[in-house]
């Protein structure tokens, strides 16, 4: 059953643009979006907004974009997993007549021309901090990198993960960036300049991280009745789900190996009625090479542990068998936490990918993780009915 | 030169931080279910009881992951990169988040059984770090 169809896509610059607040990509996305769907402002009547982290996204953005009568209005958070949450939200309100036509944005402008990428999301901290978070701080635990190692590291242990099977997942994705207009990483990258970059938290690299961006991406979602009369081919939304696998400072708990894609793929595959065989190809949430390869496993596209050496011979990267993070992802493409692989998801299900168009499109997978591992989401995206 | 963050106990961590100052490393723990909790709360994560009580942890774990941190995120760490922050699984079943001290960070290997230890980090504050037990080889 079609839960609710992606009729619109609007994807502004993305990358060191500076000077411009989120609220101002935020408009520019809805207006593409709307634009790309053949809609006009005031057909729009739900608009969910997915927090960021400079938290400059708030329930009153809504007014500075001028919108009006609006029955469906929110602001929602599950870090990097959202956008799922999101798709969610919409379809079901829709499904219940609360909305008819729903836009979903992220939007963030956190880099400026005097601070890197790398402090972009870290301060300003206040020293010194009360309590835990003062404990935190003097063992200098700043920041997702260094989770996110961590979780790799305990990966490599268990199963014999290598810097290689890392290294293959970003250079697979980089020549899909290079096949993007959208990307911001088009150079070329082999294996041995993934080696040489830099140490971030070992056992990751810089290559191994994600890009910080300035932009937004909006999506309209409507029913799928109303979709037929648009402009572009409907994107349906399948099966979605989410799962958060709780608490991590817990010894019978190992979400850094065994993550909420297990629980929330399932789910969604249910729900959409087909299997991980018909997926062509996979949008995945990839803040770090790591989350790929854990993603992939729990999704069950090979078995725990067996995500090293399933990625290794580059069947994500072009003209592999597993076409994944096909923009470039956030490793290669740009940063915008879910909204980078639904983007990406909507472009190859309608077909619209021009050099990097993958052949199998009749279903594609879309992940969302937030936190270190914490929050996980799920869509199943198809042009067709079921 | 800047110094690292030193922690400032608050009402609800002040126990643990007076525990640290005494040599002992206490945790909470909730007497409706036998559980412990880490980091410091209000009540029961595994069975919503409240009050939870104070008890001295044993301090023995072992190493479930760590990681080398590169990047400087704050002044304090400027000359002390690359430092290793560690996740300590305890006796108790918490899991930690810690350093792990008399190590050199290529030694360090998941599995190896720790102890605490309590450096004075000034301000009257002593924080619980971990070191390699005695026999132990890394």
């Amino acid at each position: 059953m079609i839960k609710g169809s992606i009729v619109g896509l609007g994807v502004t610059p993305m990358g060191k643009i500076y000077g411009r607040r989120s609220v101002d990509f935020a408009a520019e996305a809805i207006a593409l979006a709307l634009e790309d769907a053949g809609l006009q402002k005031s057909d729009v009547d739900g608009l969910l907004i997915n927090a960021n982290i400079p938290q400059d996204m708030d329930p009153r953005t809504q007014m500075m974009l001028g919108f009006e009568n609006l029955t469906l209005i929110n602001v929602m958070n599950g870090y990097g997993s959202t956008a799922g949450a999101m798709m969610q939200y919409a379809c079901m309100a829709i499904r219940e007549g609360l909305a008819n036509t729903v836009v979903l944005v992220y939007a963030d402008a956190p880099l400026t021309p005097s601070r890197g990428a790398g402090a972009s999301y870290s301060g300003p901290h206040r020293f010194p901090l009360g309590g835990m978070a003062g404990l935190k701080a003097h063992y200098g635990d700043f920041g997702a990198n260094l989770g996110y190692a961590m979780a790799a590291q305990r990966h490599m242990h268990l199963y014999g993960t290598t810097e290689d099977h890392l290294g293959a997942i970003a250079v697979g994705q980089r020549k899909w960036a290079q096949m993007s207009p959208w990307a911001q990483m088009k150079a070329p990258m082999t294996m041995e300049d993934h080696h040489n970059s830099r140490w971030i938290a070992e056992p990751l690299r810089l290559f191994d991280c994600c890009l910080v961006s300035n932009g937004a991406v909006a999506v309209v979602v409507t029913s799928a009745e109303r979709a037929q009369d648009l402009k572009q081919t409907p994107v349906n939304v399948l099966g979605y789900a989410t799962c958060s696998p709780g608490d991590h400072l817990r010894t019978d708990r190992h979400p850094a190996v065994e993550t909420g894609a297990k629980r929330s793929g399932e789910m969604a595959f249910q729900m959409a009625g087909i299997t991980r065989d018909d997926i062509g190809t996979c949008q995945l949430y990839d803040c770090y090479t790591y989350t790929v390869l854990v993603t992939l496993e729990d999704y069950g596209f090979c078995e725990k542990g067996e995500g090293g050496p399933f990625v290794a011979d580059g069947k994500l990267g072009p003209g592999g068998s597993l076409p994944t993070n096909t923009g470039g992802g956030q490793l290669s493409g740009y940063y915008m936490w879910a909204f980078t692989p639904l983007s990406e998801a909507v472009v190859q299900a309608r077909g619209q990918g021009g050099a990097r168009q993958v052949p199998s499109n009749d279903y594609v997978l879309v992940s969302g993780n937030g936190g270190i591992l914490n929050f996980h989401s799920t869509m199943i995206l198809s042009r067709h009915a079921s | 030169m800047t110094q690292k963050p030193i922690p400032i106990p608050d009402e609800i961590s002040g126990p643990f931080f007076d525990g640290t100052r005494d040599g002992r490393l206490m945790l909470q723990h909730c007497s409706a279910c036998d559980g412990w909790s880490f980091p410091v709360r209000e009540r029961c994560p595994h069975c919503f009881a409240a009050p939870l009580q104070w008890r001295a942890a044993s301090g023995k774990g072992t190493l479930y992951t760590f990681a080398i941190m590169h990047q400087v995120m704050n002044p304090g760490f400027a000359g002390a990169t690359p430092y290793n922050v560690c996740q300590i699984d305890l006796a108790e079943g918490v899991r930690m988040i810690s350093n792990v001290v008399g190590v050199p960070n290529a030694d360090l290997r998941i599995g190896m059984d720790l102890e605490v230890m309590f450096d004075d980090v000034g301000d009257n504050v002593r924080v619980p770090k971990f070191r390699a037990v005695a026999g132990e080889k890394p």
